[in-house]
């Protein structure tokens, strides 16, 4: 089915289900079920987007949920407000906390970020309880007013009813759209793995706070629709336990997917409905479920039937726009360059000039500094001192994607790719870097195909990168630097790992690289493989540059041969 | 000054409470990397052993707290067992809310039992406590503080003197080289859980005839011994403790000077503060991302 198509199916299929619960003679009871069900999927779609997406946990969505219920409470009842404007008073009031809380993410992950959003969650109970004058305090607040709209009865249940799944097939199907686009893409990228996201120019921090804005805005639109749906609430209702509800819900249905959400609202909405029968236990039935669930369904229901499709690219494959206005002399210019952590001194001094449309390599024995110069080039770490003019722009000190942006592409030692996602999605994130001059997708689709097609990939462009063959992932990681359109390509290592004929193919990839224009700047230990390919050889050991010249000179200079055959150098020795 | 005193000597009394569970969460995360979110539950089922030993069944106290810490001992391994180890191979957030789902489980287990109602304890000891002047020390507390640092005189003394703790150690230090070496890193493993198990039994044993035996007990201990954690540096044992007891003090002061019903805040807002501005804690422990 075309998207187009799939869209139609999905939006007749949601006006159906809107008229059947108009329709149908529901029970008072299912009703309110179905209204608690439906106003928590909307929260848990927030998470579907921060933790789904981007990977980030939060112990803290029963928090957003009760600003945006609170937000409608007080401004129905105390401010005199209407629905809407209370809701949006709410909804304004949860993104800009979500967005305080994803700055956290700057320095923070994991179990870090778990306790930060449990402490927002534990202090915002405690506020919603104590302070009575503006909350009511543990009373909570009554007579909640819903939408008044001409012609349209809200006072009816079964009619709210309906405009919350109306708003949430709406949402859903936002969330579902966001996965593939620029912005969901990049979530995934650094869920995937955030160093090489920053690489291929997404600004992480930037996608962070917007996954936690997102995810805040959409548990206060849950909380406000609760509100008025119940038409009362009280702090107990959005405590701590209740963000591990929201949680586990979306865990259970399926983190991946924007349906996931609702399954999991559903199904725990409905579960303790279920239990019943077993009276007080059924809580302690509900915890050992949630363990099973991690156990036995890791990829939570929805993930029991959804596959990842192998499809292979239909449309013939463009060839691979590469070359570069090519100005001669120097394209990057190093001077000092320093990197230490503590006392070790990883980079010590380096000055590295790379000449515009050549293939320089950087050897050294292991531990001379060679990586270490790559990430300060790159942008993972900052240098301690020197410069790096790229362009005759200072470039020293900046952010991943800044340099990604200014045209830096690279590939990792040990690769990198974004393995949830296809190849051809890995290499779409690296034709989308800002200032590539791709403006919409159509255009970086074709450029990631090209990219693939040039490295020989294109067959392959619909697998998952985490099922491919070891040398294929090689292969796409280049694809995803080169899909950037560089002005200058780092490799690390790229024969690391490969089999003969893989290096051999490798080498003539270089070869065509170099003949394109292409600077590249290539750590690698294969002598054989640089011999063939190199312009110009930096030697560095012990975090400084011991040599530097054409291949031949460099491979006879008699400190190159000490440092890698372990003779003592003749000047230390006299 | 009294006063100043006063709160001090019971801010580190709570505090070392909430230091022993700390104390259960690091060693847990530095044999596992797991962040256990049901350490507070393991307070709670040792309180409650002393409930249904001493209480229930009327049996004297020494003997309710040789078969509670007996109970620990197997409560952590069926914890390992149930709730690590299926998930072991697996990144950190499946072990975290596994986790959740047994704090959830026992927690809600014992609410099935024995209702919502707080259980009363008698002190541990008959003695109510030492008046030094104006000042009186708590017998409860001063148990507590003794306990506490006798426990970790003994750990230390374990960790750095026996082959045993220095084979936990390198387990902790780095699973698979320990395994290369002879080391058998599961069972390792399970006398971690085994021993953190009955440490945070020792902390619910200790506080409950303080504080009312309830369910909720567990969580809010957990909390603040998580912030403990953070306080003092992920993952670093003289932290946990500093970290543990500067709580218990600052909740203590708190709640004295500045207001009763935000008393549980000024943990978390102390936490925040860390977490924003010295995320390594005081102690610090080394993060780095290598490419």
């Amino acid at each position: 089915m075309s998207p187009r198509a799939r869209t139609l199916v999905y939006v007749v299929a949601a006006a159906l289900a809107v008229a059947l619960v108009l329709a149908l003679p529901l029970g008072e009871y299912l009703v309110k079920l179905l209204l608690q069900a439906a106003s928590y999927a909307i929260a848990v779609l927030g998470l579907t987007v921060l933790l789904g997406y981007t990977g980030q946990i939060s112990l803290a969505q029963a928090a957003f949920f009760g600003l945006g219920a609170y937000g409608v409470a007080l401004g129905t009842t105390t401010l005199g407000l209407g629905f809407l404007a209370a809701l949006i008073l709410g909804l304004v009031v949860a993104t800009l906390f979500g967005i305080a809380l994803g700055s956290s993410t700057l320095k923070l992950g994991g179990h870090y970020l778990a306790m930060v959003t449990i402490s927002f969650q534990q202090i915002l109970t405690l506020v919603l309880t104590n302070w009575i004058s503006v909350t009511g305090g543990p009373d909570g607040i009554r007579n909640i007013a819903r939408p008044h709209l001409p012609g349209i009865d809200f006072e009816n249940n079964q009619v709210y009813l309906a405009a919350c799944l109306a708003l949430l097939f709406a949402v859903g199907g936002l969330v579902a759209l966001l996965k593939s686009r620029r912005l969901g893409l990049a979530m995934q990228a650094v869920r995937d793995n955030e160093l090489a996201a920053g690489v291929v120019g997404i600004n992480t921090f930037r996608v962070k706070i917007i996954a936690f804005a997102l995810s805040a805005l959409l548990g206060g639109l849950g909380g406000g629709m609760f509100a008025g749906a119940f038409r009362y609430i009280s702090p107990d209702q959005f405590a701590f336990d209740d963000s591990v509800v929201l949680l586990t819900m979306v865990l259970l249905g399926g983190v991946e997917a924007a349906i996931g959400a609702a399954i999991g609202a559903g199904l725990l909405i409905l579960l303790p409905e279920w239990l019943r029968f077993l009276k007080q236990f059924y809580l302690a039935v509900y915890g050992a479920a949630v363990i099973l669930i991690m156990v036995f369904l890791p990829a939570g229901i929805w993930g029991l039937f959804s596959r990842h499709r192998v499809w292979k690219p239909a449309a013939p494959i463009g060839p691979l726009e590469l070359d570069i206005e090519a100005a001669a002399g120097t394209l990057l210019s190093v001077r000092g360059l320093a990197k230490h952590f503590g006392g070790v001194r990883a980079v010590d001094g380096v000055d590295l000039d790379i000449a515009q449309g050549s293939v320089h390599a950087l050897i050294g024995p292991n531990g001379s500094g060679k990586t270490t110069l790559l990430n300060v080039l790159s942008g993972i770490y900052r240098p301690t001192a020197g410069s790096i003019t790229l362009n005759a722009r200072a470039v020293a000190g900046l952010a991943p994607h800044v340099l990604a942006a200014a045209g830096i592409g690279r590939t990792f030692q040990n690769i990198r790719l974004f393995h949830s996602l296809s190849a051809l999605d890995n290499v779409i994130i690296g034709a989308e870097r800002p200032g590539s001059g791709i403006a919409h997708r159509a255009a970086a689709t074709a450029r990631a195909l090209a990219a693939l097609g040039f490295v020989g990939m294109a067959e392959r462009a619909g697998e998952l990168a985490a099922s491919l063959p070891y040398g294929h992932q090689r292969l796409v990681e280049i694809a995803r630097a080169l899909a950037g359109h560089p002005v200058l390509l780092l490799l690390d290592e790229p024969a690391a790992g490969l089999n003969l004929t893989e290096k051999q193919e490798l080498v003539e990839l270089l070869k065509r690289l170099r003949g394109h224009g292409l600077t590249i700047l290539l750590i690698e230990h294969d002598m054989d493989l640089v011999e063939q390919v190199a312009d110009r050889i930096t030697v560095l050991n012990f975090g400084r540059h011991i040599a530097d010249g054409s291949p031949a000179e460099v491979l006879r200079h008699p400190e190159v041969i000490a440092a890698y055959l372990g003779e003592v150098p003749s000047h230390e020795a006299a | 000054m009294t006063v100043l005193l006063q709160l001090l000597f019971q801010g580190v009394g709570i505090g070392a409470v909430y230091a022993l569970v700390a104390l259960g969460f690091v060693l847990i995360y530095r044999a596992t990397n797991v962040v256990n979110f049901a350490q507070g539950q393991f307070a709670v089922v040792g309180a409650y052993g002393m409930v249904v030993t001493t209480a229930d069944l009327g049996l004297p106290y020494w003997l309710g707290i040789l078969i509670t810490l007996a109970v620990m001992a197997l409560f952590g391994a069926l914890f390992n067992l149930g709730v690590y180890y299926p998930l072991r191979n697996r990144s950190f957030l499946p072990v975290v809310i596994s986790t959740i789902g047994a704090s959830i489980f026992i927690t809600n287990i014992i609410l099935g039992v024995y209702g919502p109602e707080p259980s009363m304890l008698a002190p541990m000891l008959d003695a109510p406590g030492i008046s030094l002047g104006n000042l009186f020390l708590d017998a409860q507390y001063l148990t507590i503080i003794a306990v506490t640092l006798a426990l970790v005189a003994l750990q230390y003394l374990f960790f750095e003197h026996t082959l045993l703790g220095k084979r936990m150690q390198a387990v902790s230090q780095d699973k698979e080289m320990a395994s290369l070496l002879g080391i058998k890193v599961g069972w390792m493993i399970m006398l971690t859980f085994i021993y953190s198990a009955m440490l945070g039994g020792i902390a619910g044993i200790l506080v409950a005839p303080i504080l009312f035996v309830s369910v909720g007990l567990g969580g809010q201990i957990a909390l603040k011994a998580f912030a403990a954690t953070i306080i003092g540096g992920f993952g670093d044992v003289p932290g946990a403790i500093v970290g543990g007891i500067a709580i218990g003090v600052i909740e203590t002061f708190g709640a004295y000077y500045i207001s009763v019903p935000y008393k549980d805040a000024f943990a978390f807002i102390v936490l925040f503060a860390f977490l924003l501005l010295r995320p390594s804690g005081l102690f610090g422990e080394k993060v780095s991302q290598k490419a």
